[in-house]
């Protein structure tokens, strides 16, 4: 005879300020088989858990329904009360009074009835309940990190000193991500490359990471502690272990006209090249689709002089699976190209340049080292314009989300600008100026009060070229919108940062869940900013949302140690609401079939075959067996079955055929 | 560096008041007691000058507003950024006057000014009688707020004769120096 204890919790007035919950309590009480009954403000609270424990201790309690949120929320919590009152903690169920009623129907008879419904559902499924003990997985403690930018560098620097394995698989032939680009950074105008480089190079001498680059993602499979990860190394066409990287190769390449990604189309490289001098490693890769040889089967120049022989035309793409226990995405974010906006120009007008490639311009190494120079002439520009938000705050073109760096970025590149041409003067169009960061604030009064950059509040709505000048037409709304006509030399797109192209694909290949942007979500806004809604797989930077360093730094360092706690214990334990094959004493052993329809449809690979024999050691039979360490419990195998065999713990057809026949039995 | 000629520059040169410091909060007109007779605020007249346009420096030069000021100084002891307004508008009025930009609506407040300055010069002390006197012939509002006078009369706001300062010579030559300055 079951003796079962229903707790109502109001959740505040959640719960309370549409459903009746000292009703749905005492009529709970009149349930069959239900021993106790009550309502109370806060379940969760400690007072609520205690209210809990004591009725299991006090009044015997074989099974629990809390009526309250969503089992997503608290059903580890107080299924964790019921295991320290020494019930099995599988033996609490929640029925979902907030989302699933309060929160959806209005105040009246009908929600409250509902709510009656839905725990007189749980409490027949609850008699039906048998205890059930997690099972045991044990961790693989390799983190692959996917993404080389900061944040994947920062998490694999953090993973690696920490003890643990890291494989860090970066699409580009080198790591270093968009950073690696940028001329200064603000708020202290360090140079970017002088604080990035040297974590590059500690990346790849570390002893504890693998770095594998030119590579992607290409499948993932698994659940947390135990990834299996498909790698697709893409063809360098060289030799890695025979290239010294002395770079003979990239200066001989008849084809030099490529323009160079990493320096936005602003200078060129060769079809055999590395990204940029500083990169890691800095060892060559032929791009197939430019090379000559590639696409008209002649040349071979960089074969020829290779003091180490170390070209390889017929290398081909290379699939390698490893283990992790963790995944940590950190795949970073692009940049629209303002191309969006015709009234802009960019595209149209050579000196109509977005930020990032300002940030080019503006260093060191970059095609005019470091000089201020305009692409169009090579002219240094005495007149330069700034338009922030070209993208971002603009429902229109589908992105009605603050890109959060642009407002400093612009003003680092006026004031840049400022340093380099001191006769020059330059205008920034802004709408607002969100500088809320350590320092930021004060950043940007620096540039306007000392450097003298001229802030005009009010967006551009054209530029066009005029006597070799280029037209920019905005308003200055404090001045009642007066318009504000500038001759400029050179205009600066501060575009909107979006998702990488990839990111949808990506993101369904982990199954990790990402918003209408095809950013990454994280799984809660607040509490678990560096989780996933997929257990064990972690994000850091802009992967999620557009980020700024520290703040991608911050995060990287977030989700790095999430990897290592979860690497912290040898063994994980999992829900054991898996499925099983059903046992039953000889001469029927299961009424399994031995069909194998289950081990076809299972998506995980999770069902062998077992034999099951007599004494003598002779096969009597052969059934399905479930591997607990790799089924997910998602039940498809349970409706395949044809003979009934298989079934999920803790969701068995039984439990679920209660539920139903407990909903139309409403009288 | 840039064009040093426009006016925002001049003004922190003689105020010490650095105009892009103003970062267009509102406070200063927002408390201004004459704020709303104003044709241009005060805050505005902060961002006309961060324009560096000419066009609107000529019409900050030629507007009522700076005359109207009072100098009563709540914008200043209020502005997050401690910039003196008051200081600003001093120099404007000033550079609007010997310009001969003054706001033809304007012209009573500077012939009180004047009046105000003639009474000091005169006696080193105001002397309210004198200058009513000089500012009513200047201006002709012979009658504005007459019905005042009897009831201040009998307070004893109104003397008839004007208290005078010991140290004339040392006025006179404070007064000599100053307008030699401006001349100059």
């Amino acid at each position: 005879m079951s003796k079962i204890g229903v707790f109502i919790c109001h959740c505040g007035e959640n719960i309370n300020a549409t459903v009746d919950c000292a009703r749905v309590a005492k009529t709970a009480g009149e349930l069959e088989g239900v021993e106790y009954s009550i309502d109370y403000k806060y379940m969760c609270s400690d007072p609520g858990q205690t209210l809990i424990k004591q009725a299991i201790k006090e009044k015997g309690l074989t099974g629990v329904v809390v009526g309250s949120c969503s089992p997503r929320m608290h059903e580890p919590t107080f299924r964790k009360a019921c295991q320290e009152a020494g019930l099995n903690p599988f033996m609490c169920e929640m029925a979902n009074l907030r989302e699933h009623c309060s929160w959806v129907h209005d105040k009246n008879e009908a929600t409250t009835q509902k709510a009656i419904d839905l725990v007189r559902t749980l409490v027949e499924k609850v008699k039906l309940n048998k205890p059930l003990y997690s099972i045991k997985v044990p961790v693989t403690k390799t983190a692959l990190v996917i993404g080389g930018g900061i944040a994947g560098i920062q998490a694999s620097l953090d993973i690696a000193n920490a003890g643990h394995q890291v494989i860090l698989v970066e699409k580009d032939p080198s790591i270093g991500g968009h950073m690696s680009q940028l001329s200064e950074t603000f708020p202290t105008l360090d140079c970017s490359q002088c604080i990035l480089t040297p974590r590059m190079v500690e990346v790849a001498q570390h002893p504890n990471i693998k770095l594998l680059t030119y590579a992607e993602l290409e499948k993932l499979e698994g659940s947390i502690g135990n990834f299996k990860a498909t790698i697709r190394k893409k063809a360098k066409s060289i030799d890695e272990n025979l290239c010294n990287g002395c770079g003979t190769c990239t200066t001989k390449c008849p084809t030099k006209k490529i323009p160079s990604e990493f320096n936005t189309g602003l200078g060129t490289r060769t079809a055999i090249y590395v990204p940029f001098p500083q990169a890691v490693p800095n060892k060559p890769v032929i791009d197939k689709e430019n090379c000559s040889y590639y696409q008209k089967g002649k040349c071979k120049v960089c074969e020829k002089v290779c003091p180490t022989g170390a070209i390889r035309f017929d290398q081909e793409d290379e699939l390698v699976e490893i283990e992790v226990g963790a995944v940590v995405i950190a795949t970073g974010f692009n940049i629209m190209q303002p191309s969006e906006f015709p009234e802009y120009g960019y595209g149209k007008y050579k000196d109509v340049i977005t930020g990032l490639q300002f940030e080019r311009l503006a260093s060191a190494s970059g095609p005019t080292l470091g000089e201020i120079r305009r692409p169009s002439d090579g002219k240094i520009p005495e007149k330069i314009v700034f338009v922030a938000c070209a993208g971002s705050r603009d429902p229109a073109k589908g992105i009605p989300y603050c890109s959060k760096i642009c407002c400093m970025y612009t003003a680092k590149h006026a004031m840049l600008y400022q340093h380099k041409v001191h006769h020059g003067k330059s205008y920034i169009f802004y709408m607002d100026i969100r500088a809320a960061g350590k320092n930021y604030e004060e950043f940007v009064r620096r540039a306007i009060v000392d450097d003298e950059v001229n802030y005009i509040r009010g967006r551009v709505s054209k530029i066009y070229e005029e006597n070799g000048k280029l037209i920019v037409r905005g308003v200055d709304t404090l001045l009642n919108a007066k318009p504000v006509e500038i001759e400029a030399d050179m205009v600066v797109l501060a575009s909107a940062a979006i998702a990488n192209p990839g990111a949808e694909e990506l993101a369904q290949k982990m199954h990790v869940s990402y918003d209408s942007y095809h950013f990454f979500s994280e799984a809660h806004p607040k509490l678990k900013p560096v989780e996933t809604n997929t257990a064990g797989i972690f994000l850091a930077g802009a992967c999620q949302a557009p980020k700024d360093i520290p703040e991608t730094v911050s995060q990287a360092s977030g989700a790095a140690s999430k990897a290592i706690i979860l690497f912290s214990k040898d063994e994980l334990s999992r829900d054991p609401l898996i499925a099983v094959v059903n046992r039953s004493p000889a001469p029927v052993f299961s009424t399994c079939v031995g069909c194998f329809m289950c081990a076809s449809a299972c998506p995980y690979q999770a069902i062998g075959e077992e034999l099951i024999t007599n004494r003598q050691g002779k096969v009597i039979k052969k059934v399905a067996k479930v591997n607990p360490g790799l089924c997910q419990g998602c039940g498809t195998c349970v409706a395949f079955c044809r003979s009934k065999s298989i079934d999920i713990q803790g969701y068995s057809n039984e439990q679920m055929c209660a539920e139903v026949v407990a909903l139309l039995n409403n009288d | 560096m840039v064009d040093k000629e426009d006016l925002s520059f001049k003004v922190s040169q003689i105020t010490g008041v650095n105009i892009r410091e103003c970062y267009q909060c509102g406070k200063c007109t927002a408390g201004c007691p004459v704020g709303e007779r104003m044709d241009l605020r005060p805050s505005v007249i902060m961002r006309m000058l961060q324009s560096e346009d000419a066009a609107l420096e000529e019409e900050i030069l030629r507007s009522k507003s700076i005359w109207l000021c009072l100098t009563c100084e709540t914008c200043y002891s209020r502005c997050p950024m401690e910039l003196d307004i008051p200081k600003v508008f001093d120099y404007l009025r000033g550079k609007s006057y010997s310009e001969g930009k003054v706001n033809s609506e304007s012209r009573d407040i500077v012939s009180f000014h004047k009046s105000f300055l003639n009474a000091v010069e005169r006696n080193g002390r105001l002397h309210e009688m004198s200058l009513i006197l000089d500012y009513k012939i200047h201006t002709w509002n012979l009658f504005q707020d007459v019905v005042l006078a009897p009831e201040m009369y009998s307070k004893g706001k109104l003397s008839i004769l004007p208290e005078r300062i010991k140290d004339r010579k040392g006025l006179a030559r404070l007064f000599k120096y100053q307008f030699k300055k401006r001349k100059s």
